[in-house]
């Protein structure tokens, strides 16, 4: 084979590769990824789907239930405000979990409460970088 | 103070602007401007090094008056970390961000001060000009100026407690070398392309500069690991959170760059390539700076509402957008009349492997910024898992590691059948044993990936040893040292090679600790009681007894715990604190638990797993006493009938200091002593709870080697940084072509090297080392036309006095 020729063929194959590791890749993530949701749009969400929760967990909120804790949150923007949404959550609780901070939750809502899914609490660290100051 | 400094960062700006002029202004070769403009470049590290020195001392004085230090320190911050405050700070990060700008572009111009006449005024031009972006947003932005001031306060906000770990003082100023450093490479390459001058010497100019860059990424990567896996109880040591990402990437791509320029400088070959992996390199680390400024992406990193995100996001446009212009501009120039010789050879694996490498980056960047494209088209906020991202990198990474293994065992140019036989048949025989024992006598036959993953790393390094043995073995036949002292020699005289492999050994120790710890780990939630124990993997775990500590900043609830394993018994101490809020006076003692909270993780470390402990106490009893405690204080101040006889006497006291301020202090100790006590009785009484801790408990297996794997790999990239006795001396490095003589000099050593250790059959040296000597006759050749109207022997003599240079490189290497 001359070589022109043999080069065309590799530069066909390496691009088809990754065209085709490309479409894996977008198909994969719109099928494997969670919709981002805030607490009010919950409220009236289909029970069972899977969603990131994203959202302000209202002061003095935070109670023990057994293994694990409940809460309430609001959206970020209402600041504490509005209509809060029930949430359970078992599994570790990052350290600077607390009432004020936005935190991100993946679960589905059950029987009008969100139930997390064990590992998936995320907590915005406030510290660093804020221009506002916060409680 | 304040407005000296502020005075000083101006003129630091004025003086960016001013070496980035001087430097164009002198692009034609005048070389006064331009030796002008590289001494203004180190008056602008001069005053930006003391505008960083202005801030550390007044955070070391605790000057309040400036912004930055009563927002991020306090009277009772300890000192070590008051001086790692400047850059918890949104404004002192960018100071360190210019300052290491700064010096890096003060040092890459003095090594280049005799060279690369033509790309040094662009490269100098495109370094200030980034330097004057970052400098000008101190100036200009809002609520960034690291010299602000204000007025009247006596002691500060403090730093966050959950910062305040030896780590805060390394990691951040380690990350932000590595994107700083950066620079260099991307600054000269645009330089290279303006001039087309694009050869390698750009590349042997900054490729120390790349190294070193890589070297603080990875160290500030592996740092931030440790960091999260030891404190923050999360138990992990990676996430794939948007700001882990950011720093990989550039990471990944740096990696990549390392490996093809190499090429490059062998080669002449992969020069588009190269231009556009230093592009993007650089590209990546400027989004890693506006990743945690920006607040666009969700991540446990803190974000917060800022300013200066979209001035980032605009010096990354510009950068993008103006070097791939530029690129597309120099095609014709950047095309190599070379092609790769054969597909089993190093350049052709270090194609794979940055084809790898920038597969990983591009799933990783699709990952990250998936909630932007979701968004962009669905108008739905979505995001990706861990999952997701493990399904796609799993595979690369294991890959990686294949090739990590081959490229060493393959020779430049060109490899024969009956060489690669030679040095394969060793690494593939360990492989093959390593995956029949592993399958018959582990478990791991359930976790493919980390089958393959084991075996790959089996045969790299056996690969890895093989090489240092073969290469001591070959030293040992001229000369006669022992054993050590020929590997000594060996990686002394070949720091990069050796290096290089050196790092390769580091990563794949640091591939199989993260496998194992990933795929094999036990994880499980107990609750337990004090006295009560619970066997996790084997181990009988004991909650012994809770223990209390009250200081004036936080509560301690620590837990003894008792790990029986064989006969064997060990304690581990964990333990979760409460601080009060930092820097607002508060007098309750329920005040303890309204700021932050950290855990402490109790961990036994071993060569074959880590006990890794994290509680979780449950406070709220404790609380409840806290608000009561906080009650009958404020009734006993107020001398509520049936107050024991002490309130009653701090109630006249209180009294008496309202009318006579003198009183007040003695007041003050006196409500701050017994609110002590009060706590110290609050927190106490958790000892009676016989409260239950929740106990996350983590068997991680070989996950110390993780670690040893990363300092591996960090001694190796020293080595390879550390300069060369030649280099040092600064005997005879001097001119372009002096490099590219040594270049070519090294080259041939390499191939001598290959073809003592049985890499390159005889017919195969013969040919590349006949190939490589005509190309440092035609470099010598060059150089003697240049001389022609200077010299006097520019008739063919000096070709061939020079030429019985090339015939010993070992003469003309030492000097």
């Amino acid at each position: 084979m001359d070589p022109q020729r043999k080069r065309k063929i590799r530069l066909v194959v390496a691009l088809s590769v990754a065209v085709l590791l490309a479409v894996a890749l977008i198909y994969t993530s719109f099928s494997a990824s969670t919709e981002a949701k805030e607490p009010s749009e919950l409220l009236n969400a289909t029970p069972g789907t899977s969603y990131d929760m994203t959202g302000e967990v209202v002061k003095g909120s935070i109670h023990h239930i057994g293994n694990g804790i409940a809460f309430r949150v609001v959206d970020r923007e209402a600041h504490g405000k509005g209509k809060a949404l029930p949430v359970t959550y078992q599994g570790t609780v990052p350290d600077p979990f607390r009432g004020g901070r936005e935190i991100v939750l993946t679960g589905s809502l059950e029987n009008g409460t969100f139930v997390g899914e064990p590992e998936t609490l995320i907590t915005k660290c406030p510290s660093k970088f804020t221009t506002k100051s916060n409680g | 103070m304040a407005s000296f400094g502020s005075a000083l960062l101006a003129l630091a700006f004025v003086t960016a602007l001013a070496a980035g002029a001087l430097a164009l202004w002198g692009r034609q070769g005048d070389r006064r401007r331009v030796d002008l403009s590289r001494r203004t470049v180190y008056a602008f590290c001069g005053l930006l090094t003391a505008c960083v020195l202005i801030i550390e001392l007044a955070f070391a004085s605790d000057d309040f008056g400036f912004k930055i230090v009563q927002e991020h320190s306090s009277l009772e911050t300890p000192t070590f970390y008051k001086l790692a405050a400047m850059w918890s700070s949104q404004e002192g990060s960018l100071l360190l961000w210019a300052w290491v700008l700064s010096i890096a572009a003060a040092l890459s111009l003095w090594s280049t001060r005799n060279k690369l006449r033509e790309i040094v005024p662009y490269a100098t031009a495109v370094m200030m000009g980034v330097a004057a972006f970052f400098t000008g947003l101190m100036l200009f932005a809002p609520d960034v100026q690291p010299f602000a001031t204000t007025t009247g306060a006596t002691d500060g906000v403090g730093l966050n407690p959950l910062l305040q770990h030896p780590s805060m003082m390394i990691h951040p100023p380690m990350l932000y070398s590595g994107y700083v450093a950066m620079t260099v490479p991307f600054a000269f390459a645009i330089g290279a392309l303006i001039t087309r001058r694009l050869d390698a010497e750009w590349i042997r100019a900054t490729r120390r500069f790349a190294l070193i860059a890589w070297t603080f990424l990875g160290f500030g990567l592996l740092l931030g690991a440790r960091w999260s896996y030891t404190e923050l109880g999360w138990g992990g040591y990676w996430a794939w959170d948007p700001v882990e990402n950011a720093a990989l990437m550039p990471w990944l791509l740096s990696t990549a760059f390392l490996h093809s320029i190499m090429v490059q400088e062998k080669r002449g070959m992969l020069k588009v390539w190269n231009a556009c992996l230093v592009v993007g390199t650089f590209s990546m680390a400027l989004l890693g700076t506006f990743l945690v400024r920006s607040g666009v992406l969700q991540s446990i990193h803190a974000f917060g509402d800022n300013t200066v995100g979209p001035y980032i996001l605009g010096l990354i446009g510009v950068v993008v957008i103006g070097s791939t212009l530029l690129i597309v501009s120099r095609l014709d120039d950047l095309r190599s009349p070379k092609r790769i010789d054969s597909l089993v050879s190093r350049e052709a694996i270090f194609l794979v492997n940055n084809l790898l490498l920038v597969g990983l980056t591009a799933v990783i960047f699709w990952g990250t910024f998936f909630p932007l494209i979701s968004e962009l088209f669905t108008g739905e906020k979505a995001s990706l898992a861990a999952p997701w991202f493990d399904r796609y990198t799993t595979p690369l990474a294991i890959l990686l590691v294949l090739f990590t293994g081959i490229g060493p065992l393959l020779a430049w140019r060109r490899v024969s059948w009956e060489s690669a036989k030679r040095v394969f048949r060793l690494p593939l025989v360990v492989a093959g044993v390593t995956l029949v024992a592993l399958a018959l006598f582990t478990d791991a036959s359930h976790k493919p990936w980390a089958l393959a993953l084991f075996v790959f790393a089996a045969f790299a390094l056996t690969g890895l040893a093989q090489e240092f043995w073969a290469g001591a073995t070959a030293r040992r036949k001229v000369s006669d040292e022992s054993m050590p002292a020929a590997l000594v020699g060996l990686v002394t005289r070949n720091r990069r090679r050796y290096g290089g492999y050196i790092v390769h050994a580091g990563v794949a120790v640091l591939l199989i600790g993260i496998a194992a710890s990933s795929s094999f780990q036990t994880n499980r939630d107990v609750n337990l009681k004090p006295g009560e124990s619970t066997v996790v993997d084997g181990r009988r775990i004991t909650y012994v007894k809770p223990i209390v500590e009250v200081d004036s900043e936080k509560f301690t609830f620590a837990q003894k715990v008792r790990v029986e394993e064989g006969g064997d018994v060990s304690y581990l101490r964990s333990s979760q604190r409460f601080f009060k809020p930092t820097g607002v006076p508060v007098g309750t003692i329920g005040s303890y638990f309204a700021g932050e909270s950290t855990s402490e993780v109790g961990l036994e470390p071993g060569p074959k797993q880590d006990l890794w402990i994290a509680p979780r106490v449950d406070v709220a009893d404790v609380q409840r006493r806290a608000r009561a405690a906080d009650k009958g204080f404020a009734a006993c101040v107020k001398g509520v009938p049936g107050t024991p006889p002490q309130c009653k006497a701090l109630g006249a006291l209180m009294r008496a200091s309202a009318a006579n301020p003198a009183l007040r202090s003695q007041a003050l100790a006196q409500v701050s002593k017994l609110q002590g006590l009060a706590a110290e009785n609050v927190a106490e009484s958790y000892l009676g709870d016989n409260a239950p801790v929740t106990f996350k408990v983590i068997v991680n297996p070989l996950v110390t080697w993780m670690w040893i794997g990363g300092l591996i790999a960090l001694a190796g990239a020293l080595i390879a940084i550390w300069p060369t006795r030649g280099r040092r001396r600064g005997a005879l490095v001097r001119t372009e072509a002096d490099a590219r003589k040594e270049a070519k000099y090294r080259e041939i050593r390499d191939a001598e090297l290959d073809h003592a250790v049985g890499k390159l059959s005889d017919e195969d040296f013969a040919a590349v080392d006949a190939e490589l000597r005509e190309e440092a006759l035609e470099i010598l050749d060059d150089e003697n036309g240049a001389k022609v109207p200077v010299g006097v022997n520019g008739n063919g003599n000096g070709t061939n006095g020079n030429g019985a240079h090339v015939h010993d490189p070992e003469k003309v290497e030492q000097g």
